[in-house]
């Protein structure tokens, strides 16, 4: 065993060449923890509110700790919700748009990596174009256009620009497949041309395959996106889907609508422990998709490409 | 010459091909991006009537834009506080991405476990969940910005930066959110440099400090640059924005209302472009001569 000397507790508590410290250890978690505690703030004080009853709402000596575990904010919030139902569409909303732009994404992200054309850079220059133009300067003759069609209120409103890769956020996904497909190596591409496959063949039997992290990523993304949107969704979506943040937005009245103000009785009326309630039934499934696909999450800004080049 | 025939063929050929995989997108672009911007920079020269049958339209040359510049109170208003406010929420969001990245670049145990927490914003962000927070109150540092001390100090100041400052207090949590992607941007370009600069300069005497700032940062300006411009547009694209609802707001007024949300739509990319642009001089690398 060693001694324990002079030297060994400094390099114990400062660290040595190989490792880490005590000392700069526990300053790491420190920062870490306080900084960690005030980023997730607000969840926190959400998700203690939404177990809150009435009664501790307005007893002044409960701030963390609800007395009991009260479970009947999230049975209102789950009904002004219309909670299944929101829930259904909302998935709807998010999920087939995204497949139909990743694939859209995909194409162009390979037609940009794997030829040589006239006019590319000016390509590049609109993909970033649609990333910076807002919404709002778009957003209306699209919606007159939809109303003449009698598409409002319709899925295919956000469906059909997503098929053609202007769904939301396409360009960042242009950019995954971009650098996803360059670093295809170029023998593998010959040599399957010499086998006499044909360009597209190539990139689904021999692109594709190697591209699933990208389209995982891609995919994650964009439900996640598609799902919080709620200035587009509203626009051409409102009065036929609801959606569980467009509910959301209009929750007070709703609930108003459940429990008519003047008829309930006083604990019946909307606190903020039924909004913090229906705020975390919005965000459930995407924490739970979160952490059981974080990995995803967490590794995917490297294979954007957007840290450098 | 047969061959640079050939080759010449050849490159027609590859070029179709890329066309092909691309033309998916022009299209899409032409109809959704292009004719909608032209057909909105037309509304915003008009007075544009809502009738049952569509829409009519009446010239009206930059009517609309010396109405949402000289007359309309809150439209200046708004902009100007949305320019102040990202003014001062880039440099936070940037300097906090760049402390938590640089924190989390140190192996240590739990260091997947931070990581999942400051991304995590990013996957709830929507309008309605922030609006619901913000209500809440609990976007700001708790016990800060309700604190007699700050209220006074926030009193005292001169009209020009109370708005801003009292901005900072109510809304400090909420600028952290959106640094979730710039926390992971900043940690991919850290993990690219070169270990063996470091170790050079340790062994010249230079402290983890200098080593900071004369290899660290330089080396990430690139990045920061990138974390700038995305922040700007995050910032600007939150469908919370207040120039976005007031533009939004203003949409479905029945006399011209149209024509009048376009010019502001227009104007206000105008303002993000300048804010990118300015973004662009102040960060962009330096050539050294």
């Amino acid at each position: 065993m060693r001694r324990w000397n002079y030297d060994r507790i400094r390099q114990v508590l400062l660290g040595s060449r190989s490792r880490h410290g005590l000392i700069p250890l526990a300053l790491l978690y420190a920062v870490l923890i306080a900084l960690g505690f005030v980023y997730l703030y607000p969840l926190l004080y959400m998700a203690v509110t939404s177990f809150k009853s009435p009664e501790d709402l307005l007893n002044p000596m409960v701030q963390w700790v609800p007395t009991q575990l009260y479970l009947g904010n999230y049975l209102k919030a789950y009904r002004v919700l219309d909670y299944p139902e929101t829930l259904f569409s909302t998935v709807l909303v998010s999920v087939v748009p995204t497949l139909l732009q990743v694939w859209a994404c995909a194409l162009v992200g390979y037609g940009l990596a794997r030829y040589r054309f006239w006019g590319k850079s000016l390509l590049f220059l609109l993909i970033f174009a649609t990333f910076i133009i807002p919404p709002q300067d778009t957003v209306i003759p699209q919606m007159l256009t939809y109303r003449r069609l009698g598409l409002l209120g319709n899925n295919l409103a956000l469906i059909i620009p997503a098929t053609l890769g202007q769904g939301f956020k396409s360009a960042i996904f242009i950019l995954i497949f971009y650098q996803n497909f360059l670093s295809l190596p170029r023998a593998l591409e010959e040599s399957a041309r010499l086998d006499g496959a044909s360009d597209f063949a190539i990139f689904t039997r021999i692109a594709l395959p190697g591209a699933v992290p990208a389209f995982i990523v891609s995919i994650i993304f964009s439900v996640v996106w598609y799902w919080n949107e709620t200035y587009l969704t509203t626009i051409f979506l409102e009065g036929g889907v609801q959606t569980l943040p467009m509910q959301l937005a209009k929750f007070t009245q709703a609930y108003e609508n459940l429990y008519p103000p003047g008829v309930v009785n006083i604990f019946d009326r909307l606190n903020e422990a039924v909004k913090m309630s229906g705020t975390f039934l919005t965000i459930l499934p995407l924490l739970v998709m979160y952490f059981v696909l974080q990995r995803w999450f967490v590794e995917s800004i490297e294979r954007s490409g957007l840290a450098g080049e | 010459m047969a061959k640079t025939g050939l080759q010449l063929k050849f490159r027609v050929r590859e070029a179709l091909h890329g066309y092909s995989f691309v033309s998916l997108w022009v299209i899409g672009f032409v109809l959704f991006t292009a004719v909608p911007l032209a057909q909105t920079f037309l509304y915003s020269l008009s007075t544009v009537k809502v009738a049952v049958t569509g829409i009519e339209l009446t010239p009206a040359g930059w009517q609309n834009y010396t109405r949402a510049l000289l007359t309309d109170p809150t439209f200046i208003q708004l902009l100007v506080e949305y320019a102040v406010e990202t003014a001062v929420s880039v440099p936070i969001v940037l300097i906090f991405s760049m402390i938590v990245a640089l924190f989390l670049n140190v192996d240590f145990r739990l260091r997947g476990l931070f990581r999942t927490i400051f991304f995590l914003p990013v996957v709830i962000t929507s309008g309605p969940v922030i609006r619901e927070l913000s209500a809440q109150g609990v976007t700001s540092v708790p016990q800060v910005a309700s604190s007699p001390l700050v209220q006074q100090v926030v009193a005292q100041l001169p009209t020009l930066l109370r708005a801003p400052v009292q901005y900072l207090l109510t809304s400090f949590i909420l600028i952290l959110w959106f640094s979730g992607v710039q926390i992971l941007i900043y940690l991919a370009g850290l993990q690219k440099a070169d270990r063996s600069i470091y170790e050079a300069a340790a062994v010249d005497g230079a402290s983890a400090w200098e080593s900071f700032w004369k290899i660290t940062l330089p080396s990430l300006s690139t990045t920061t640059l990138v974390n700038a411009l995305y922040t700007v547009i995050t910032l600007s694209h939150f469908s919370e924005n207040k120039v976005i609802t007031y533009i939004y707001s203003r949409t479905y007024d029945v006399e011209g209302g149209i024509g009048f949300a376009s010019a502001m739509a227009f104007i206000y990319s105008l303002v993000l472009m300048l804010l990118l642009l300015g973004i662009y001089l102040l960060l962009a690398p330096r050539s050294r001569d």
